[in-house]
């Protein structure tokens, strides 16, 4: 794999590394939509747009994190259960929360549980009865969904507590909501774990090389099954911050983020096949994602029109670097 | 393409075919006559003509996206666009066709032709631009999906009478919509005997070996997803026919069906093994499920969760043979 990139002669190594960068080139196109935007309609560049924005993203930024690590742990690791399970958890938050601050610590407790409980089943299927991630949390996708109508019988209930409205959408410091600082200290924290702690290394090792992570004494079964578990909490966390966000809960509230959690980590350069890659780029993925949304958004395009440059416009940033090598190599 | 399949490139053709044989498996035909035992049960009209009738009528559009869906995954791939291609190849032909009974074969063509062309799309940005399926079928997906809407904003239109009508008669004694499933079984046998479906395999199997081979990979990955579109093509003139009027929302769940179907169908999605004749039978299992749950009286609200307990099982179980019959 290494061969076929260094053979590509040109630019020097160091500026060639920096401008294939996935995280550099998703800033990039961050920053280059948010100026086409200022462009196209004034304002759109402004301080407290920008800040809104962000705080968009950040919903699909936490729930990320889960897609980020399980990918990571490599054997074609997938999440796609994650929007159904942020659905369910801002649907049990809302019910344990019931728009009190008094119950918040158990509003917040008793989903994140439950997502941690969803992903354990997820990483036992996969891990022990050897089904594929794919299927597995596809099928749990389903489940989840049943749990939702059988939990809810088609109607839901509940509010946020007022701190996490105020959390989310009450500007803070800086002219930002306090969701935005949890968001970058996840980042860091996530980051930080990933990059200079065992289980981090441990995950990059397992994604990498299943039988080499073995042979080291990696406990390969716990890291996929941690990872999956990992995937569950923070989706949850997405989805109980979105519940802040909406106060009331819908029962398709988080259904749509798990296509574009997907796509925010390919976007931030993290591999499908696993142990390449990082969670800043996914966080700067769902930026991207989110800042293309505002700006079809504001250009007044209709839905139909919308999803269309959405879809073009990932294609072209995925060709600009998420291509595979050649065969022949 | 991933480390393990490496042993797989040495393999002869005879084992290959043995291994296509022992993976279309025990498990798919035993889930499917437990199935059917079990609706026979609870449903005792199930047998009669007009039952039968309307049980396939209901599953015919999801069998032709399981063979579309099978053959991408054979091939190594995914598509993820497939329930859209058939949205937009439906409402395509809806337009084409304008309710007028002469212009069927001229609406035939355009769900063909729409779904080919997406297909192609596909295809050329997975074999030629080198992205990963996944992504790259998430993606067209959403642009399909917004060119449907386009096309037909809201539900409505007119089948032809002849094409709605004419999917309820019987033939021969045998219902239409059975005749249609037959056709998708009938369509696969003819592929599975073609050169280009062997390079399906090898493709899908290593796909390095393959290019080692003189296998030319691009164009069969191209032909692949073409195939597979203009399939998706057929399932949306079985959409059509069945529900009588145009919805640019039809596809939502074909995509994830399909490849449950595949699954439960004993097709590996590492690709490489398996055979449509087994998705057919998974996707069969997959309504089937659904139209006992109905019978047996379970609550709405729990019938999403028990459909989706009973398929997480039944997919459990076909994995899990599935590696067996691969260590022996």
């Amino acid at each position: 794999m290494t061969a076929a990139t260094t053979q590509r002669a040109g630019m020097p190594d160091r500026l060639r590394s920096v401008v294939r960068n996935p995280v550099v080139i998703a800033s990039i196109i961050a920053i280059a939509l948010v100026v086409i935007g200022q462009i196209v309609s004034p304002g759109f560049g402004s301080y407290n747009q920008v800040i809104s924005m962000l705080r968009i993203s950040s919903f699909l930024g936490i729930i990320a994190i889960g897609q980020t690590i399980v990918i990571l742990s490599g054997g074609d690791g997938i999440d796609l259960s994650v929007g159904k399970v942020a659905t369910l958890g801002a649907i049990v938050g809302a019910r344990v929360m019931d728009g009190t601050d008094a119950n918040l610590a158990g509003g917040i407790l008793i989903p994140l549980l439950v997502g941690a409980a969803i992903g354990l089943v997820n990483g036992l299927g996969i891990v022990y009865l050897r089904i594929p991630p794919f299927v597995m949390t596809l099928g749990m996708l389903g489940v989840v969904q049943g749990i939702i109508l059988a939990y809810t019988g088609g109607a839901a209930a509940g509010r946020a507590a007022p701190f996490l409205t105020e959390l989310v959408n009450t500007r803070w410091l800086l002219g930002a909501p306090g969701v935005l600082f949890v968001w970058i200290i996840l980042i860091v924290l996530v980051t930080l774990v990933l990059r200079r702690t065992r289980p981090g290394w441990n995950l990059y090792a397992v994604g990498s090389n299943r039988t080499a992570a073995r042979l080291s004494g990696i406990r390969v079964n716990s890291t996929v099954i941690g990872a999956y578990v990992a995937s569950g909490v923070c989706a949850v966390l997405g989805g109980l911050l979105l519940l802040g966000y909406t106060e009331s809960v819908f029962l398709n509230l988080a259904d749509g983020y798990t296509l574009p959690s997907i796509a925010a980590v390919v976007i931030g350069g993290t591999l499908i096949a696993g142990g390449v890659g990082g969670y800043l780029g996914s966080a700067v993925g769902a930026i991207v994602l989110s800042v293309l949304q505002s700006l079809l958004t504001t250009l007044n395009m209709p839905a139909s029109h919308r999803t269309i440059v959405n879809g073009v416009i990932l294609l072209v940033l995925l060709a600009l670097y998420g291509r595979q090598r050649k065969l022949r190599s | 393409m991933t480390l393990g399949v490496d042993n797989r490139a040495a393999s002869s053709r005879a084992v290959a075919w043995i291994r296509r044989v022992q993976v279309a498996s025990v498990v798919t035909w035993g889930l499917l006559a437990a199935v059917v035992l079990v609706n026979a049960m609870v449903q005792p009209t199930f047998f009669t003509l007009y039952s039968i009738t309307s049980t396939f009528a209901t599953f015919v559009p999801l069998v032709f996206a399981a063979v579309a869906q099978a053959i991408v995954v054979i091939g190594g791939g995914l598509d993820l666009s497939i329930g859209t291609i058939v949205a937009l190849s439906s409402v395509v032909a809806l337009k084409v066709m304008n309710g007028s009974d002469a212009l069927i074969g001229v609406g035939f063509l355009a769900a063909l032709a729409t779904g080919a062309a997406c297909g192609l799309v596909n295809g050329l940005l997975t074999a030629v631009v080198r992205l990963q399926p996944l992504i790259v079928t998430f993606a067209t997906a959403s642009v399909f999906g917004g060119i449907t809407l386009v096309v037909l904003p809201s539900p409505g239109g007119a089948v032809p009478p002849a094409m709605t009508q004419g999917f309820r008669l019987a033939f021969a004694g045998i219902p239409v919509p059975v005749w249609c499933v037959l056709v998708a079984v009938l369509i696969w046998l003819v592929l599975s005997r073609t050169k280009f479906l062997r390079h399906v395999y090898a493709v899908g199997g290593d796909a390095q070996a393959a290019y080692a081979s003189l296998v030319p990979v691009v164009a069969v990955r191209i032909l692949t997803f073409v195939t597979a579109g203009a399939l998706a093509g057929l399932a949306a003139m079985g959409v059509l026919a069945n529900t009588g009027s145009g919805d640019p929302f039809i596809g939502a769940d074909v995509a994830l069906d399909s490849i449950a179907a595949v699954v439960l169908g004993g097709i590996a999605l590492r690709g490489g093994r398996g055979g449509a004749i087994g998705a057919i039978a998974g996707a069969i299992i997959l309504a089937l499920v659904t139209n006992v749950l109905f019978f047996l009286n379970v609550p709405t609200t729990f019938r999403e969760l028990a459909s989706g307990l009973v398929i997480i099982a039944a997919l459990a179980l076909s994995v899990l043979t599935t590696r067996k019959g691969v260590v022996r």
